[in-house]
């Protein structure tokens, strides 16, 4: 299995670009301001998790989409509280699973029991080693703890926090921007479509050696 | 503003009053005939989308009094609609179901739909035409089961939902027998296209631009599409040619009435055997509209469900359900897809997301392992959508995760649409948990046979082949993904081995219909929303040709039919 500890090598690959330079032109439409600006707003303080809980989501979190130290955060953990605060569910379990909000708190629950139990020690508290150790043991469905339930611990893993917090954190601008991504686009839209081929209100991306031309384009953006 | 605007459309019920929301004015509206609960109403149907919106227009249009509900909301795509998938999941039936079986299916994307207008709010709007052969696919190919219908009879419907959205096509279309040019030109390729196309030439086989339910020009007070690539979160500009903005306005200027955040949880049956109306809530609580017919049209999950729920004492298991296969040989459609990453630059985010196709293997019967067949058309994932297929199918979390999003404009995909065969296993039942009504929930069962995967992985080889020819590198196969859903309620010509006979209307209650892809008896490898479309136009045809004859159980003897003109409210 890969080493999933190093750090990332997030590539600049869109050297100052951000897609809220477009936030007031005609790429976003009133509905689509209102929502993000929600979004931006997201405060640290949990309103569906415990603190206790909310620090391991914390760190969970940090674990599956692990961020660069260059820049602000996202607030993956408390976008991930605010859709369980909302009650948005996925329109579906699978048998055996909880709904989304008991399956967050059960395993949880049981992901630190299987921290004190293998390590003796809070998971939050664990080296980042340790930690994805015990995640990739859930991901193979190897965590056996009571506390899980009839849960399987895969299920939790892939179901509920692979696509909890992966879809948190791509729901959030600054990783809109770290891919270059075009963002909303209503009403103004599109118009070259071909190969290679960017309109002026699209990101640029940096050739080598030539990052700065990219960061000069991308300034522009709007 | 309108005094609507300060109001949530999925707390408040819109369309009341004597109006309905006018999708193509910005708070504006239109005038809804409105009925009583306890005025008996031609036709009450259960559900907007495909079906049951299609089917509310024609019949209203051919006269009938029509009352069209829907648990969904009345969106306003103009005003409602963001650019973003995280707020415009709340297009999707989103309510609690259980799934299982050996591949349990995934629910509440791409397969449901709570609006009005029903799925078609966010579907792809790819509109392909069945094979011929697959109306008699048991004595033609060999196997699933013959429809009741002839296809020569489909192809003139096909037309006629062909003209009715304004599909956009190909001058000439490569595969089956002659069809008519399509209405609209089409659209432009994106590169995420041209990658498909490179890939088909470099193989010997053709392609084609797909046929699209969404604009290249401009229709009444629809703009042409923009490009803006956020089909499947809603279209918030109207050039999707939604159910919402086609056949619902249409509906509503002929006399329809609409009633959305509108769940029905029973039909009612008396003790002649014939329905009655539906139990329905709205605005917290129950209320029973009186009906001559009731059409359900909730899709192949909400349809059985609703059969299956509403059972009695003489119907112990459940409405139209003699043959015992109702919520059986449900089919979902297979999704697999190759990924690759290209030198160019792709931004496959632009434009709609399937803008190239091709039919081959649902033409070709040489060099299959397997019975069916399969579309595969060009990909344009958003981010959420992109990372989370990363994540739960290529494994991908961490560092790794994080590096390779920043690949996502230079990857381009090849999807299928595969056709899986009717198991009667494969289907829905009721669940001992309720939902917020109080209703039983469904289980969803559903497992693969073995011709299932050996389609898919003839499709998984050759797409991957059609990639590298395309000179994608690093390249991959994701196959956990499914798409839409069919079967439930199957159309045949016997009563022992179907549930509706070709007119929709059920074999056991000669005043009860269904009337969406739950009739389909198999799937074929293609999109089926312009199947349930040409069905429902059909099907409006033969109650009216009925309704002549005094065929129609419930009618009224001193009926007198109003010649209605059929205009559209704008288009």
């Amino acid at each position: 299995m890969h080493d999933r500890s190093r750090p990332p090598a997030i590539p600049n690959r869109y050297p100052a670009y951000d897609v809220l330079a477009k936030r007031n032109g005609p790429s976003w439409n009133d509905k689509t301001r209102e929502v993000i600006a929600e979004r931006l707003s997201v405060t640290a303080t949990p309103q569906f998790f415990s603190a206790s809980e909310f620090q391991l989501v914390q760190a969970i979190a940090a674990r599956i989409v692990p961020q660069p130290s260059s820049r602000p955060p996202i607030p993956v953990a408390a976008l991930v509280d605010r859709k369980l605060h909302a009650d948005i569910a996925d329109g579906y379990r699978t048998d055996g699973m909880p709904h989304h909000r008991e399956a967050w708190r059960r395993g949880l629950g049981a992901l630190e029991a299987e921290a004190l139990a293998a390590f003796h020690r809070p998971f939050a508290e664990l080296s980042e080693a340790m930690q994805d150790q015990l995640l990739q043991r859930a991901e193979a469905g190897e965590l056996k703890a009571a506390d899980w339930g009839d849960m399987p611990c895969e299920d939790f893993f892939k179901r509920r926090v692979l696509r909890d917090v992966v879809l948190a954190y791509y729901a959030h601008p600054t990783a809109w921007s770290e891919i270059g991504w075009g963002g909303p686009a209503s009403p103004r839209g599109y118009v070259r479509l071909d190969f290679n081929e960017r309109d002026p209100w699209e990101s640029a991306e940096a050739k080598p050696g030539r990052e700065a031309e990219a960061a000069r384009i991308n300034r522009h953006v709007r | 503003m309108s005094d609507d605007m300060s109001g949530d459309p999925q707390v408040t019920p819109r369309a009341s009053g004597g109006r309905a929301p006018d999708v193509f004015r910005p708070g504006g509206w239109v005038p809804m005939r409105s009925y009583r609960d306890d005025e008996t109403v031609d036709f009450v149907i259960v559900g907007t989308g495909a079906g049951g919106g299609t089917l509310a227009c024609k019949l209203a249009e051919y006269g009938f009094s029509v009352v069209a509900l829907d648990a969904g909301p009345y969106f306003r795509p103009l005003e409602d609609f963001a650019s973003d998938e995280s707020e415009q999941t709340k297009l999707y039936w989103t309510d609690d179901r259980i799934s299982d079986g050996a591949n349990p299916l995934q629910l509440g994307s791409n397969n449901s739909g709570k609006a009005v207008g029903g799925s078609t709010v966010h579907f792809a709007m790819v509109s392909l035409r069945f094979r011929p052969e697959w109306f008699k696919s048991r004595t033609l190919l060999g196997y699933g089961a013959d429809w009741p219908i002839d296809w020569r009879e489909m192809w003139s419907y096909y037309t006629e939902v062909e003209q009715a959205l304004k599909i956009s096509g190909p001058i000439t279309y490569p595969w089956g027998p002659k069809r008519p040019r399509y209405p609209y030109r089409a659209h432009p390729l994106n590169a995420a296209a041209r990658v498909l196309a490179r890939g088909c030439e470099a193989l010997g086989i053709s392609w084609t631009e797909t046929p699209l339910a969404t604009l290249s020009a401009p229709r009444g007070l629809a703009h042409p599409c923009v490009y803006r690539g956020f089909c499947v979160a809603g279209c918030s500009t109207n050039a999707k040619q939604s159910a919402l903005v086609t056949w619902i306005p249409r509906a509503l200027a002929a006399g329809a009435e609409i009633r959305d955040l509108a769940m029905v949880g029973r039909i009612e049956v008396d003790d002649r055997d014939l329905v009655t109306g539906v139990h329905y809530h709205r605005n917290g609580g129950w209320h029973f509209q009186r009906a001559r017919n009731v059409v359900v049209a909730g899709y192949a999950i909400e349809t059985p469900r609703l059969l299956l729920n509403s059972a009695t004492g003489r119907h112990r298991d459940g409405l139209a359900n003699s043959s015992g296969l109702v919520g059986r040989n449900l089919m979902t459609q297979s999704n697999q897809a190759v990924w690759g990453l290209m030198d160019d630059e792709i931004r496959s985010y632009k434009g709609p997301p399937s803008l190239a196709i091709t039919e081959h293997w649902n033409y070709a019967d040489k060099g299959k392992d397997f019975f069916g067949g399969y579309a595969y058309m060009s990909q344009g994932p958003l981010p959420q959508l992109w990372a989370n297929t990363l994540a739960q199918a290529r494994g991908l979390w961490g560092a790794r995760l994080v590096e390779e999003m920043t690949n996502y404009n230079h990857v381009a995909g090849l999807k299928i649409v595969g056709e899986m065969l009717p198991q009667e296993r494969n289907r829905v039942t009721l669940a001992d948990e309720v939902d917020q009504y109080g209703l039983r929930i469904p289980r969803v069962t559903y497992s693969w046979c073995d011709n299932d995967r050996r389609l898919i992985d003839h499709s998984l080889a050759f797409m991957t082949r059609a990639l590298q020819a395309a000179g994608a590198k690093d390249i991959w196969t994701q196959d956990d993904d499914t798409c839409h859903l069919n079967g439930t309620a199957r159309m045949g010509d016997d009563p022992r081995s179907s549930v509706v006979d070709a007119d929709c209307r059920s074999w056991d209650i000669p005043n009860l219909w269904i009337c969406d892809g739950s009739v389909f008896p198999t799937v074929g490898g293609v999109n089926p929303s312009l199947t349930i479309q040409a069905i429902a136009c059909r099907t409006a045809d033969r109650i009216r040709a009925m309704a002549r004859r005094g065929e129609l159980t419930g009618q009224r003897a001193e009926r007198t039919r109003r010649a209605v003109h059929a205009t559209s409210a704008s288009a």
